[in-house]
């Protein structure tokens, strides 16, 4: 901190050679930019990344590569640390152990400036006495950039993001939905390589949220920039990400495209965090033998020879069965879908395009959904069923995907 | 409810009608009631009590010497004159020095102006360092910091003289001024480092994304949004320090004294006649600073005081 001290009276007093301080690293970092992209370098890279506050650990021993123009979204439970993770990318938090790199520049021990990154807050974080356009031009003018560069990059950034006719007004004078566009277009206005997304959304209304959540995807594809987007809703995961990383107590659980998270879990906790309505988990036991068979409770027996286990060699034991409510369906059973059984409607609860429709399978909870077409009733019994080669099956103990 | 009077317009009297139209809204309370007689009551009899002192001093202050020894300390006076205070600002003698207050009040204008900008600008760097860049040990520094508020301040008379002596300050208006501004710290710093912890924190970590140094988020993000608090403490200095008795008589000469002690000089001269009049003016005098800057600023410092207590 000290020499931020020393180093910040120094460029405040001297504009020139803050100026010459930036073109050099500017030049430098291009170079450098340049190489790592021939070699096909990730654009971030995480290396054993700790953190620990007071002794307690938030994150240990975390590794992580993001490809260039990669959108990466971090997904995940209040305090599993996603957004402790992404301060430390920005360089907001310092490392207790571990390295972060940008473009193959070891950037673990540099000021946030110096990393050639933008952040967007979830509460916009806009300086309030500047005007929309001084907001804006807010990092430029730190990095001395000339101003009819400035003129430029403003002029850009308000024709992507429609925000020139808001140049002129302060941050109180916005809707929620234009001071979030305004604190993106200063992440864009200074041409950064990586996007740091911080919950952008969390503070705007549903619909508001879903208008600016299509923005984003469109923004990433007209700049193909790397994005790291942070977010404890699944849904804007499962739409903006390239790849999600699922956290947990500070660990990534599983990192992979969406479809992938979603239709192949690793573990209890992936399954159970993706997906809404959320997954069924039926208990029960698993006999071994070919195929092999999981036994609920009240005579549920579902053979699993569609079944592709990640484990080899004979499985056995305590399990849980994961089944998906919109991969339940109604009626006998065929051949796509070998299991059924018959079931009493205990609940039904419309919610427009499809039908929450719960009942008991064994003893256990069990929801499925039906489209709203199909009008179940309170009492009535029905046959369900499912294709257990789109189940996922635990272990009791360890919740690891079987 | 008017609607429906509107409906059976016919069977009643328009009188009638235009009284339920009128009808919404809560029922008018009226202004004498017991509550209202008890509530105003006492806030006079209390404004009465705290102004009655300031209405004998205006009024002896305005008076002549022979109108004063008659006695009626409550009844404005027959003749009013402007003598006592003209006396009191410019020839009222302390000791062998003859001219009048306005020596203090110039030595006190000298002491204030720096001691408030000195002690202001170090506490507000102090309390943003400790609201935003937290060091190691940061916490224990602001303990520390705060215990300073509530050591009583004749502990550390003497040995405040013996380091003023050291340096070469004591008796010297920039010793005083020393002084003034590290035993305002704590409770400056205090109140800064709350009012920085109650802008939100996304705002610092965006400024230094944006690349703006410790100075720059210091002067551009951080000041302009303080406003409300550095008036606050521009009243509690000013206030504070203009009204210093004890570390002016102690830490100054005769030549350099504050103009309270000044005033206390003049008060309390064992010799000659007791100049009532002239002491009146003399104190009215010296309080004017801090009641003008109370008047002007009275709405600001509440709310600045309310802002930076939301957060601690």
């Amino acid at each position: 901190m000290a020499r931020s001290i020393v180093g910040g009276v120094r460029d405040f007093f001297s504009r020139t050679a803050r100026a010459e301080k930036v073109a050099r690293q500017a030049a430098d970092r291009a170079r450098i930019r340049e190489v790592a992209r021939q070699e096909g370098r990730p654009s971030v890279s995480i290396r054993g990344l700790s953190l620990s506050f007071d002794g307690v650990s938030v994150l240990s021993h975390l590794d992580l590569d993001i490809r260039e123009g990669e959108f990466l979204v971090l997904l995940g439970p209040s305090g599993c640390g996603k957004s402790t993770l992404l301060n430390c990318v920005a360089g907001l938090l310092d490392v207790s152990d571990g390295q972060v790199f940008i473009n193959g520049w070891n950037v673990t021990w540099e000021e946030p400036k110096d990393r050639n990154i933008g952040m967007v807050f979830q509460s916009y974080a806009l300086y309030p006495q500047m005007s929309v356009k001084r907001n804006l031009t807010f990092g430029l003018r730190n990095a001395g950039v000339p101003r009819d560069e400035i003129e430029r990059r403003i002029a850009r950034t308000a024709e992507i993001l429609q925000i020139g006719a808001l140049l002129d007004r302060k941050p109180a004078q916005l809707s929620g939905g234009q001071r979030q566009r305004v604190a993106i277009g200063r992440a864009l206005v200074r041409d950064v390589d990586v996007f740091l997304f911080d919950e952008p959304l969390s503070n705007l209304d549903a619909k508001l949220r879903s208008e600016l959540r299509v923005e984003i995807k469109r923004l990433h594809q007209k700049l193909a920039n790397t994005m790291i987007y942070v977010t404890h809703d699944q849904i804007e995961a499962m739409t903006l990400a390239d790849r999600i990383a699922v956290m947990k107590g500070g660990a990534i659980q599983q990192l992979g495209a969406p479809h992938e998270i979603y239709s192949h879990p690793v573990n209890r906790f992936v399954a159970g965090f993706i997906g809404s309505p959320g997954m069924n988990f039926l208990e029960g036991e698993l006999e071994p033998g070919s195929p092999p068979v999981f036994c609920g409770s009240g005579g549920v027996r579902v053979s699993l020879d569609r079944y592709v286990f990640d484990k080899q060699g004979a499985v056995r034991g305590p399990c849980i069965l994961g089944v998906r409510p919109e991969h339940v369906t109604i009626g006998a059973a065929g051949p796509e879908r070998p299991f059924s059984h018959e079931v009493d409607i205990e609940i039904v609860e419309p919610m427009g395009a499809d039908t929450l429709v719960w009942t008991k399978l064994g003893d256990t909870n069990f929801a499925f959904l039906v489209e709203s077409e199909n009008r179940l009733r309170v009492g009535e019994r029905a046959v369900i069923g499912f294709d257990p080669g789109r189940t996922s099956l635990f272990d009791r103990a360890t919740g690891a995907r079987l | 409810m008017a609607d429906s009077a509107l409906l059976d317009s016919t069977a009643v009297s328009g009188v009638r009608l235009r009284r339920f139209a009128g009808a919404r809204g809560p029922r008018p309370r009226r202004a004498l009631s017991r509550r209202n007689v008890f509530i105003y009551g006492t806030l006079v009899v209390v404004a009465l009590y705290y102004l009655l002192p300031l209405y004998v001093m205006i009024v002896t202050s305005l008076k002549g010497m022979p109108e004063i020894r008659l006695g009626n300390i409550f009844s404005p006076p027959l003749e009013v004159t402007f003598e006592p205070w003209v006396r009191a600002w410019s020839t009222v003698c302390t000791g062998l020095n003859c001219e009048g207050l306005s020596r203090g009040f110039w030595n006190s204008v000298r002491i204030t102006v720096p001691s408030v900008v000195l002690s202001i600008a170090i506490a507000s760097v102090n309390g943003y360092v400790l609201a935003l860049w937290r060091f190691k040990g940061a916490d224990t520094f602001f303990t520390i910091l705060v215990v300073g508020a509530f050591i009583p301040y004749q502990v550390m008379i003497y040995p405040i003289v013996i380091v003023l002596r050291e340096v070469g300050l004591y008796g010297s208006r920039t010793g005083l001024i020393v002084v003034h501004s590290i035993f305002g710290m704590p409770i400056l710093s205090l109140l800064f480092r709350n009012y920085f912890s109650s802008i939100p924190e996304e705002l610092f970590k965006a400024g230094r994304v944006d690349g703006a140094g410790f100075w720059g988020i210091y002067f551009r993000i951080m000041l302009p949004m303080a406003l409300p608090i550095f008036a606050v403490a521009i009243i509690l200095q000013v206030t504070g320090i203009w009204n210093d008795f004890l570390f002016g008589v102690i830490y100054t000469k005769p030549d350099s004294y504050p103009m309270t002690v000044q005033l206390n000089n003049i008060v309390n001269a064992t010799q000659g006649v007791k100049e009532y009049n002239v002491n009146m003016a003399a104190t009215l005098l010296t309080g004017l600073v801090p009641l003008v800057v109370y008047l002007a600023s009275g709405k600001l410092f509440v709310r600045g005081i309310a802002a930076g207590a939301v957060k601690g």
